[in-house]
This record gives structure tokens, sequence and C-alpha cells, in this order.
């Protein structure tokens, strides 16, 4: 097993510590446990997309947002189930250095959608020395409350593209009954930004 | 035609046509085909090259650029069109244009066994995911299709993959 401490992070109480002013982002998060997390904390807000299928276009996604809308920021919400599925993503954003591109990975280390079966970060794989290596260049990772504030300004004053691992416990994400119709969501937002 | 196209031409022709329709962002996952076409993406200064590590990236890429207003395109070989299709259930969920261009190999000419299977999985693949396909065979064909495939994915809102057949492109010699 890796050397991980065990995390004392409830998820559902992360994203909105994370991110005090969400209305001043682009939010993209991914299937599943993210998703929910995401539209319970911002009401399903018109600046958030949810995804709950095609997994791993999270941070493509966000990474597509962010290249063709450089003037806003862009945070991007994935699982590490979610990510690993398109980790070759992490070394597609680092060659192209987004300067408005956060990456939040909330980390449970099991795959909570199909029944929490354990995924690879529950053994030896450690997202944030991929992210590393893949060269992004502002890396951090947190495993418990204390350390939640201090990856707040992280999410703000170091250098995009950056990523935060952040560990929680198992459990489940936030009750929250959202919008599956894609079409109807895309049109939404891009009303929404279109009118800022 | 009288003299056929090379592919400086063709990859001109398909540059020039992309970038008037505002395409800026010009994924790719790197293939003999699309490199000229890549090359002139890097060099406009209206344009910017994404290079991605699984084509995957490039559908999910493309749909966020919409969401913002911007537009994308994915450039493939044919073997990559076998590392989409999950990815594909975004563009017919939430109805995003979609262009691909898939430069041929496994068909027409092929000397490697290894290219044959995906070769031939091309179009029934993209179909049985949604995106209609447009092919290229002649050098005549080129300037129609494109702006065919312009029309329906950015104009329209489909999902549309531009086939560069080996017939057009021709064999690779082994």
């Amino acid at each position: 097993m890796a050397d991980f401490p065990d995390s004392t992070i409830d998820r559902k109480t992360l994203l909105p510590q994370l991110f005090p002013n969400p209305e001043n982002y682009l939010l993209l998060a991914g299937l599943a446990g993210t998703a929910k997390d995401s539209a319970a904390w911002t009401q399903e807000a018109d600046n958030l997309i949810t995804l709950g299928g095609a997994m791993g276009a999270a941070v493509s996604m966000g990474l597509g947002m962010a290249l063709s809308a450089p003037d806003r920021q862009v945070a991007v919400m994935t699982g590490d189930g979610e990510l690993l599925m398109n980790a070759g993503v992490l070394a597609t954003v680092a060659s192209v250095m987004p300067d408005n591109l956060t990456i939040v990975c909330v980390d449970n280390g099991q795959h909570g959608e199909t029944g929490g079966q354990p995924g690879h970060t529950s053994r030896r794989t450690d997202l944030a020395k991929m992210a590393e290596g893949a060269g992004i260049p502002s890396v951090m990772t947190i495993s418990s409350p204390d350390e939640i504030p201090a990856a707040a300004k992280f999410l703000t004053d170091t250098p995009a593209p950056r990523f935060l691992c952040a560990r929680v416990m198992p459990g489940a994400p936030t009750v929250y009954k959202r919008n599956w119709d894609l079409a109807e969501c895309r049109l939404i937002f891009k009303r929404a930004f279109s009118a800022r | 035609m009288s003299t056929a196209l090379s592919q400086q031409d063709w990859s001109k022709l398909i540059f020039d046509k992309l970038a008037g329709a505002g395409v800026t962002l010009f994924s790719y996952v790197p293939d003999f085909g699309n490199s000229v076409l890549v090359e002139m993406a890097d060099e406009d200064n209206r344009t910017r090259t994404v290079l991605l590590s699984s084509e995957q990236e490039g559908v999910a890429l493309c749909a966020g650029a919409d969401l913002v207003g911007g537009r994308g395109v994915l450039l493939m070989q044919s073997s990559g069109v076998g590392n989409v299709p999950n990815m594909l259930s975004l563009i017919q969920g939430g109805r995003f244009p979609m262009l691909m261009i898939v430069t041929m190999r496994g068909e027409y000419g092929e000397q490697n066994p290894w290219q044959y299977p995906m070769g031939q999985a091309v179009v029934p693949v993209l179909e049985a995911m949604g995106v209609q396909c447009i092919r290229v065979e002649r050098d005549d064909e080129l300037d129609q299709a494109v702006d065919s495939a312009i029309s329906a994915s950015y104009v329209a809102g489909q999902g549309v993959a531009l086939i560069l057949t080996q017939k057009f492109l021709g064999a690779k010699a082994f």
C-alpha cells in the first residue's frame, strides 16, 4: 500500500470552502459524485455543466473552455476514477499550459457510482504525482479539513494550470436530483455565458 | 482533374475553409495525413493546435469550446476512431456541433494488416454513435465535401466526420 494518510475530509463540505466565489468561474463537473456535489453546492447555477456519462470527459472539456475563453477562469471538478479513464489529458494540459485552468480531483479511492468498488488510488497510485510528472506546474494534495483554507489559497495564488488532489473519506456525495438533459443544460450555459 | 492535388494543396484548402468558418482549435493525434494541416494551424495566428494523448480528449475539448462560443476540430487517423465512441455520447446527448477529420488507413491499397480491423470499422462505428460520414475519394469532391461538413457541423449542429480515403490520400508503401 502507498503511504497515504487516512483522509478526514467530508466531500460534502469541500467545494464551498475551496471556492467561496463560484460565480467567478466557469464550472465543469465530471460524473458522478463530483457532479452531484457541484450541482447541490451551486443549485445548478448557469455557470456549471455536470456530466452523467462520457467518463473521462471533464478535464478535456474544461481545457476546451479555458482555451476558448481565455479571459475567464475555468474550474473542473473530477473524481479519481473519472480522471484515470483519461489520464493522458494531464499531459495535454501541461503541453498547452492554459493560465486559466484549475483542476480539483475529489479522490475518494473508489468507484462510488457503481457501488464503492476500490480504485487504484486506494492502493498505490498517487494522482498528484501523476499530475506533477505530466508537467502541471502547481500541484497540491490535502487530506485533512485543516488544510482546506491553504488549498483555497493555492487555487487562487499559484500559477495555472493547477491541480489539487483532495483525498476525501469514502461516503456518498450530496443527494441532489439534477437535470440530466445535457442539450438543455448546454443551451442554458451558453445563453448565460453570452449574456455576461 | 488534369493535375492531382498535392498534400500541400488540399491541406491549404481545408485549413482556409476551417479558419474562415471561425475554427480556432485544431486538436489532433499526429498522423502523416494531417501533418501539413497541423503545421498550417500552428503557423497561422488565428488558430492554435492542441496535441492530444488520445483522440477521445478531442471530442470533449471541442464540446468545451462550443460551450463558450468557440469552434474546434478533431484531426486523427482512422485507428483513432476506435478511441472515441463513448465520448461521442456527449455529442448526441448535448447536441453539440462536432467535426472530425479522419485520414484513412486500412482500406484501398493498404499493406499493413494491423490497419484493416479499425479501418474497416470506421464508418459503422461512427454511424452507430450518430456521426454522419462524408467520404472524399476524388480531388474534385473535396471542395464541396468540406463545405458540406462545415455546414452540417457548425451551422446545423450535427456530429460529422470528413473521411479522407486512401483512394484520395494515396496508400503508404512499406
